[in-house]
């Protein structure tokens, strides 16, 4: 009965709520729309409606996946610094990080579907039931724990927020370990997507051992970047209460962060250009453009000028506190980190293919429409877990603002006959 | 559209060699043992028509949640292949054969290249394509032939694969057809998440269609771009199609799936060549078994200049290049 009334809250808080709350949601499910008709293109013609072909397999929907799983596993080691620096709101800190969570693996699972040729065969995946090639395959791996993930977020919040709308306290011997747990599931899922690129012997680029550790850097610059502008927005539209210290300190953790991607990359840059062996093709595809071929080359450059731009914001204590120059860093940092490890990652990988040939990749616009399908579905459903969480952690709504018809009637038999 | 541009062949009529009777002994193989390979050939047929006429439906449930295909019992083997052999026949409105033959105990095969002799001219790239029944639109060929400059070597960055075949060979040049090493520590077998690719005991990779989920792991983890995506669906003129077909190898395939070079898993498991060593104007394919010391390839590998290709990567390809002059 308290589960039932519990949903029976849920979508009554998705259902109402103003104009602009709407407004948004409609924009949203506009924009889904726009994304299926894109995705059941590409469904009856097959990915031939994309811009992938043999020399670059891989491309817009991958790249995406793999800033997303970046975005996903950041959100949730902000629990981190929560802890350690006994931040007051530490309950709001950690679901506002796990919701970003589910939405961005929400987001990941769906790109990854999209990008299959065959996504009715999905079920190969489920142990026993299929025949996953587990522990061989690292997408195998990826599946695993993206999943587990995701149902450990599911299930912190699911508790968090049952427990507050009975009004209850949650019990802590069920949510600390989960949190604790969630940390290191956080890291693994970014780490074994990177050890998906990491172990392919036929790609030079992503076949370096910098690749997991850059990968755990640059998410910890672009996930604080989403979660910074929207404890900024919860803030103003909700009772949600975050101090400015808090975002400081993030913003400051973030500059360190960042210090640490660049230094990694230039790294990477040092030992390619230096030693100038065939492995520098790819680099240069990337910098500089090879016999022509030079797609990517602004790309490359903007985002590296993004990420050093945001770097010098987040480090001086003047900008960093500055709330302008902030959100200006968090949108740099956004960009950068989204071309760095999206395209930035997956296609220098590619070009020049196996056997020298290029193929320039740029993405279709059934790509693009999918794309913002998707993304349109991690913002709804974001949106929606918000919406149910805010007021449910602030005290606001409880079992007592949910009545099924049979408390109706039973307020009605027991009310005085007068009324 | 596909991405790859037409490679024009000279002599585009091609002219498939005389087909070797399909019972052939294989290079070095006793003619006892191909007797015997002869007669399982025939009762594997004769099953298969028995399992044609028996079965009915067209759509299977037990498709979605089938075994392995290694693991598979026998009987479901024949209904699965009599299955396919009625839907391809009604597909392309002529008869079509779906194998399973097995892989022979004994053999290893082994594939030889000699660049010495290789003039690039791609007629082993489109008798590939005839055998194998790639599609036709979008393009798909299983062999790539670069073309190098002497000068650089072995450069793949500086290579082209897009060169006229009427002008070939060009001075300065020499070409270097690629396609599956069928490598024994393969990279793409290991990345596939569902088991959907993996080695047979005479060392051919082969793929199952009907398991591929189409996740491009294993194009990613291809060190020699011989893996091929079905971007769009496969387009097959019913006149081209060759009906001879192995459920691990150039069955048709649906869109959505990757494919590959199997050395012909149809002709090389009953004892013939594969089709780009038959064509090859110049002898310069060769292929063999591995464990039959008195084969052409040990002939070669034991008495030539052998190399293979990215041999830092571990690999281990059972593709050899050579120098016969």
């Amino acid at each position: 009965m308290a589960v039932l009334k519990f949903l029976l809250g849920c979508f009554k808080l998705i259902t109402t709520g103003s104009k602009a709350y709407k407004a948004w949601v409609v924009f949203l499910l506009g924009l889904i729309g726009v994304g299926i008709h894109g995705y059941a293109h590409q469904f009856s013609h097959g990915l031939i409606s994309t811009a992938m072909r043999d020399q670059v397999s891989w491309g817009f929907y991958i790249g995406n996946f793999t800033f997303l799983v970046g975005v996903a596993a950041a959100a949730v080691m902000l629990v981190i610094p929560a802890y350690v620096y006994h931040w007051e709101p530490i309950k709001e800190v950690v679901i506002l990080g796990e919701l970003l969570a589910i939405s961005a693996i929400t987001m990941c699972l769906c790109f990854v579907m999209a990008d299959m040729g065959h996504p009715e065969r999905l079920w190969e995946f489920i142990p026993y039931l299929g025949s996953i090639n587990f522990p061989r395959s690292l997408l195998a791996w990826d599946s695993m724990v993206l999943n587990a993930y995701l149902v450990l977020n599911l299930l912190v919040v699911g508790h968090l927020l049952f427990k507050a709308f009975m009004g209850q306290h949650y019990n802590k011997k069920i949510v600390y370990p989960l949190v604790l747990l969630s940390i290191p599931a956080a890291v693994s899922i970014h780490t074994v997507t990177a050890f998906l690129y990491n172990g392919l012997i036929a790609r030079p680029f992503w076949n370096a051992a910098i690749l997991a550790p850059r990968f755990i850097a640059s998410a910890f610059c672009s996930g604080p970047a989403i979660l910074l502008i929207l404890f900024q927005v919860l803030r103003k539209t909700t009772p949600f209460r975050i101090k400015n210290e808090a975002i400081w300190k993030v913003a400051e953790l973030m500059a360190y962060a960042m210090f640490f991607n660049l230094f990694l990359e230039a790294a990477e840059v040092f030992k390619e250009y230096y030693s100038d062996t065939e492995h520098l093709l790819y680099m240069r595809y990337l910098y500089t453009g090879v016999h022509g071929h030079n797609t990517l080359v602004p790309y490359a450059w903007t985002a590296l000028v993004c990420n050093i731009l945001a770097f010098l914001i987040f480090l001086h204590p003047k900008t960093r506190r500055n709330f302008l120059t902030l959100n200006l860093g968090c949108l740099l940092i956004y960009s950068g980190v989204y071309i760095e490890k999206g395209m930035g990652l997956v296609i220098p990988g590619m070009t020049p293919d196996t056997l020298g040939e290029i193929y320039e990749y740029s993405p279709t616009i059934t790509e693009l429409k999918v794309a913002a399908g998707v993304f349109a579905l991690g913002f709804l459903v974001f949106t929606l877990l918000v919406k149910i969480a805010v007021p449910i952690v602030m005290g606001q709504f409880g079992i007592n603002n949910v009545r099924t018809s049979r408390d109706e009637a039973l307020a009605r038999s027991t009310a005085p006959a007068s009324h | 559209m596909s991405a790859r541009r037409h490679l024009p062949v000279i002599g585009s009529d091609g002219g498939a060699g005389a087909d070797d009777a399909s019972g052939a002994p294989l290079p070095g193989e006793t003619p006892a043992a191909a007797r015997s390979r002869r007669q399982f050939l025939r009762s594997a047929m004769g099953g298969v028509a028995a399992a044609t006429l028996a079965g009915c439906g067209s759509f299977d449930l037990d498709d979605l949640f089938r075994k392995h295909f290694t693991e598979l019992p026998p009987e479901e083997v024949k209904k699965l292949l009599a299955r396919l052999e009625r839907e391809y026949t009604a597909k392309f409105g002529k008869e079509v054969k779906v194998a399973n033959t097995a892989a022979k105990p004994g053999v290893q095969f082994g594939y030889g290249l000699d660049l010495s002799r290789c003039i690039g001219c791609r007629r082993c790239v489109y008798a590939c394509v005839r055998e194998n029944n790639q599609s036709r639109d979008p393009q798909i060929q299983w062999i790539r032939v670069l073309e190098m400059e002497k000068e650089k070597g072995i450069d793949t960055a500086e290579s082209n694969q897009y060169y006229d075949a009427a002008e070939v060979p060009r001075p300065g040049h020499f070409y270097m057809p690629v396609a599956c090493h069928q490598c024994r520590n393969p990279p793409c077998v290991k990345t596939c998440p569902v088991r959907a690719t993996w080695q047979e005991p005479d060392g051919i990779v082969v793929v199952d269609y009907n398991r591929c989920v189409g996740c491009r792991c294993c194009m990613a983890a291809c060190p020699y771009g011989a893996r091929h995506f079905n971007w769009g669906e496969p387009h097959l003129p019913p006149a081209d199609l060759n009906p001879n077909t192995h459920y691990l190898g150039n069955r048709p395939r649906p869109k959505g799936v990757v494919e590959k070079c199997t050395w012909c898993i149809q002709r090389t498991r009953v004892g013939r060549y594969p089709a780009c060593v038959e064509i090859c104007p110049v002898g310069a394919r060769k292929f063999g078994n591995l464990l039959d010391p008195e084969s052409e390839i040990r002939y070669i590998m034991e008495h030539k200049r052998v190399f293979i290709f990215k041999e830092e990567l571990n690999t281990q390809p059972k593709f050899y290049y050579f120098y016969a002059t």
